[in-house]
């Protein structure tokens, strides 16, 4: 066994690396990622124990990899995944953190959830099977969700005598609809989970395939660019108001705190603070380990405003370039998570950044249609694990961008009014304009 | 700066600032878990980063088994008299006495006793959200835990019916009664805890690092003997060079002998290490599921 000190060494700068994992219930998800911690030594004695332990129970002495995912009890007992599950490994390279999530029915709401934050995803196929209406499905909310790298693992290969005709086969298969998705990174990998080739290993099995093994493309793939530099957007979360009678300079701070949903400040910088719609200047970008001249997105930062403006929690500070929108007239591709179907007309919260408001369903306009990746128009309601596109009236005015140019600006949820169960995951469509400048004020 | 990079310590603690930020803008009354424990003074540390130069808004809340390693105790009191924060202690020895918990006859561990205690906490002082270290690496049922964690009027975590959680956009509603309990450092594991706790210079409990104990060899463990734990006759008792690397009580944690003095110390020897951080407890091996049973009950 070679020695971990080697394959995680601390002090070095690493960066992080989010990821899901998509299949169907028999595609060998729970087997990859077990194979993925094994391989890279991720996993501890105890756990390689406890996986030798039940393999005397449940697997007649064959050590299954995917009792390291299926954590509760009850997914054991019925050999499911009941919910998202996170995992963590790191390698000398990169820190990953891996989204579990499952493939039976509520598969839609749990791989929307999974994947919401993940910079990559991965598809996995059996390889005797091929595409099938999961791995259609699989690969349109990844799109929808704009994940910006996609991996299809083409899985169980030495049931098909690792048969090079086959995978050309199957990736000929998602080249016919992948065009019509909006994906710009695919990368396709030939492997089996269960015997670990070409998993962290390159496998003697496939001489023709010459691209990384999987966690060669994990650790290398570029991921810098997933956060949006372009746009400045400061959501206020909370007014940091000492409010010390005794500290003379901490008397009259006040600081408006909160994570940079995109782009980059700098002091000096004219901001509009919304919902007033008033230029300002930004005096001072305070952090807990100082004063510092700019920051970007994704950092959390304190600003300290030149003029006195109302300002509160749900604001947001945008500089003047790269405009948000503004209204309370709203188009989203929403993604429906309760089993109590959205009906129009109804009214739900929405929050959206820092800021939550009442809304009201209008109209449902189209449903999509994962088998064909149609967009169906004439839907009644969306029932749970439906996609569509709806349009949305909110009681004030929200400042955001499309989800397109802005994940974090561009996103929001609706939560039930009087259950408070969260029910649907939305992604909005670009503003159709963006606020305009008038005489040095902003009319909004 | 010309580089516009995080690294991953940099990425944990811009999201971990941006979830205690969300509490302090979605919750009447917050209050925030203090034991003393590493991954508690990460939370302290971030804490002070998302609120300063104000005031902490929310008070620091520990709930004392009184198996308490002595040594955490006095660290705990100290670092929130530092801070100037305002540190509430609900001890479970009171609650038996109030008749809120009840020890099972003959149970000698106080860590199912923690449960009611906290609750009782909980209604006291009417907290709407506590914040808690728990990291999803340590164990496989906090593997599913989300940040925002929904608890019923009963304190109880349904793992089947979870808010999910979608871009970094939580659901902090409440009804009456019903409390959240939220996870900021979910994504850390027990190395990034070290490298932060190294790159921020946080001073830790002296128990973390190598010295000299007594201890007795219990069930393939080394436990430190104490006047709650003496040593039965026939058992082995040696002074051993240890230290802790998870503190639970006194009774039940595990030491681990190490020549550790310093944090890259450890953060070298848990690189190299070859068993998981909650292999050194004992109450996480009463059953496969053991975690999992005291989280639907209201444990954290």
């Amino acid at each position: 066994m070679s020695s971990l000190s080697t394959t995680r060494a601390p002090h070095v700068p690493v960066d992080i690396l989010r990821f899901n994992t998509c299949g169907s219930v028999d595609d060998g998800k729970s087997t990859l990622i077990g194979r993925l911690l094994y391989d890279s030594k991720s996993l501890m004695e105890d756990q390689i124990e406890a996986l030798e332990r039940s393999a005397d129970i449940t697997g007649g002495g064959q050590i299954n990899l995917a009792n390291l995912t299926d954590g509760l009890r009850a997914e054991r007992e019925q050999g499911i995944t009941i919910d998202v599950a996170y995992r963590y490994f790191a390698t000398p390279r990169r820190k990953f953190i891996i989204a579990d999530t499952p493939g039976h029915v509520q598969y839609t709401r749990n791989m929307v959830t999974g994947a919401s934050s993940a910079n990559l995803s991965i598809i996995l196929v059996d390889a005797r099977a091929g595409v099938i209406e999961q791995s259609r499905r699989h690969t349109a909310i990844a799109a929808l969700l704009r994940i910006p790298h996609l991996v299809v693992a083409v899985n169980k290969m030495d049931l098909v005598g690792w048969s090079e005709a086959r995978f050309l086969e199957i990736r000929a298969q998602f080249e016919e609809f992948l065009p019509r998705l909006d994906i710009k990174d695919v990368k396709f990998i030939p492997m089996s989970a269960l015997n670990g080739d070409n998993v962290v290993d390159p496998s003697p099995h496939t001489p023709w395939y010459v691209g990384p093994t999987l966690l060669g493309h994990l650790e290398t793939v570029h991921i810098a660019s997933d956060w949006n530099l372009n746009g400045f957007r400061l959501p206020v979360q909370w007014v940091n108001r000492p409010n010390n009678p005794t500290d003379h300079a901490l008397h009259d701070f006040r600081g408006f705190s909160g994570q940079i949903a995109g782009g980059i400040v700098r002091t000096g910088q004219k901001v509009i603070a919304f919902p007033a719609g008033i230029v300002t200047t930004v005096k001072q970008i305070w952090t807990y380990d100082g004063v510092v001249a700019e920051a970007f997105c994704p950092q959390s930062v304190t600003l300290v405003l030149e003029h006195d403006i109302d300002i509160s929690r749900g604001s947001m500070l945008v500089g003047l370039e790269h405009l948000p929108g503004s209204h309370s007239d709203l188009q989203a591709e929403v993604c429906w998570m309760h089993p109590r179907a959205l009906q129009p007309g109804k009214k739900y919260y929405l929050k959206h950044t820092t800021h939550t408001v009442q809304v009201a369903v209008l109209e449902i306009l189209n449903k999509l249609n994962l088998a064909t990746l149609e967009s169906e128009t004439g839907a009644s309601e969306l029932a749970m694990n439906d996609i569509g596109e709806i349009r949305l009236r909110t009681a004030k005015p929200i400042v955001f961008d499309g989800y397109a140019t802005n994940r974090l600006t561009g996103s929001f949820i609706l939560i039930e009014q009087g259950t408070n169960a969260t029910v649907a995951a939305g992604m909005l469509l670009p503003p159709r304009e963006i606020v305009k400048p008038e005489n040095g004020d902003y009319v909004i | 700066m010309t580089s516009y990079h995080l690294d991953h310590l940099q990425h944990l603690e811009t999201e971990a600032i941006h979830i205690m930020r969300e509490v302090a803008g979605e919750f009447e009354r917050p209050a925030l878990l203090f034991s003393g424990g590493k991954d508690s003074i990460c939370l302290l540390r971030l804490a002070e980063k998302a609120f300063r130069p104000s005031d902490l808004p929310m008070p620091l809340l520990n709930v004392d088994t009184g198996h308490h390693f002595p040594e955490l105790n006095e660290f705990r009191d100290r670092r929130a008299k530092q801070l100037g924060a305002k540190l509430i202690v609900r001890t479970v020895e009171d609650a038996i006495t109030k008749g809120i918990a009840t020890p099972a006859p003959g149970e000698i561990s106080r860590n199912k006793l923690q449960i009611p205690t906290l609750l009782a906490a909980i209604e006291e002082f009417r907290f709407d959200c506590c914040i808690g270290g728990a990291r999803r690496d340590e164990e496989k049922a906090r593997a599913k835990e989300r940040f925002f964690s929904f608890r019923d009027s009963f304190g109880q975590w349904d793992p089947k019916n979870q808010r999910p959680e979608i871009w970094n956009l939580y659901n902090g509603r409440l009804n009456t009664g019903e409390n959240m309990r939220v996870f900021p450092l979910s994504n850390w594991t027990e190395m990034d805890v070290w490298e932060y706790i190294q790159r921020e210079k946080l001073e830790v409990p002296n128990i973390y690092f190598s010295h000299k104990r007594r201890a007795v060899r219990r069930a393939g463990q080394w436990l430190p003997v104490s006047d709650i734990l003496p040593p039965k006759p026939n058992e082995e008792v040696r002074e051993l060079v240890v230290r802790v690397r998870t503190i639970g009580d006194i009774i039940s944690t595990g030491l681990v002998e190490s020549p550790a003095t310093t944090v890259s110390d450890i953060i070298a020897e848990i690189a190299a290490a070859r068993v998981t951080e909650r292999g050194s407890r004992a109450d996480d091996k009463a059953s496969e599921a053991a975690m999992e049973d005291r989280k639907k009950a209201g444990y954290f």
